[in-house]
């Protein structure tokens, strides 16, 4: 299971400026939901966004480790 | 048969290349062993339009293989006109947003 708030912070570090919201969605630690809105998702298509969280979270995820088993996420630019 | 990886890799691009619309998933089309793989085929099922599902954790070395070649860690992985669209949540919302429908009337003409 993952620690949620070191969750935001890997992506507030990866992505500064960002504003960030980790949910448990089950309440087991793995099944997580992330919002994040950030300035540097402007001009990226959707794809490229869930890369740039997925990048952040790469220890915590497959195959590297199984801390996170399933990411929600929905993201949106965050103007500066 | 076991397929070595290089195997698999060769098998994924073939898939991805071959097929209009890809769907790598935990499970198959009929029998999906995961929601949100269960929720991207409702989706194109409902479109009516032809894809391909194909079960990437039969072997658990597939995943790790699929995900290296793709840069993405999960799954499912819908793949359309040869590039990746995305997941179960990007999928939702390019339905929603109408922007699947075009993508898919465009790729399948």
């Amino acid at each position: 299971m993952a620690d949620l708030a070191e969750v935001k912070s890997l992506i507030e570090q990866a992505l500064p400026g960002s504003q960030v919201t980790v949910t448990d969605l089950t309440g087991g630690g793995d099944h997580l939901a992330v919002v994040v809105e950030a300035p540097q998702f402007a001009g990226k298509g959707l794809v490229d966004q869930h890369q740039m969280i997925y990048a952040a979270l790469k220890h915590k995820m497959l195959p590297v480790s199984r801390e996170i088993h399933a990411l929600q996420i929905r993201t949106s630019v965050l103007s500066r | 048969m076991t397929l070595t990886e290089e195997q698999m890799l060769a098998t994924i691009k073939d898939v991805i290349e071959k097929n209009t619309i890809a769907v790598f998933m935990k499970g198959t089309p009929a029998q999906p062993k995961c929601g949100f793989s269960a929720a991207v085929v409702d989706i194109f099922k409902a479109m009516n339009v032809p894809f391909v599902g194909v079960d990437a954790i039969e072997d658990p070395r597939f995943r790790h293989v699929l995900s290296a070649h793709t840069q993405w860690p999960t799954l499912p992985q819908v793949f359309v006109s040869g590039k990746l669209i995305g997941g179960c949540d990007i999928v939702r919302e390019m339905k929603a947003s109408g922007e699947l429908d075009r993508l898919v009337a465009e790729a399948v003409k």
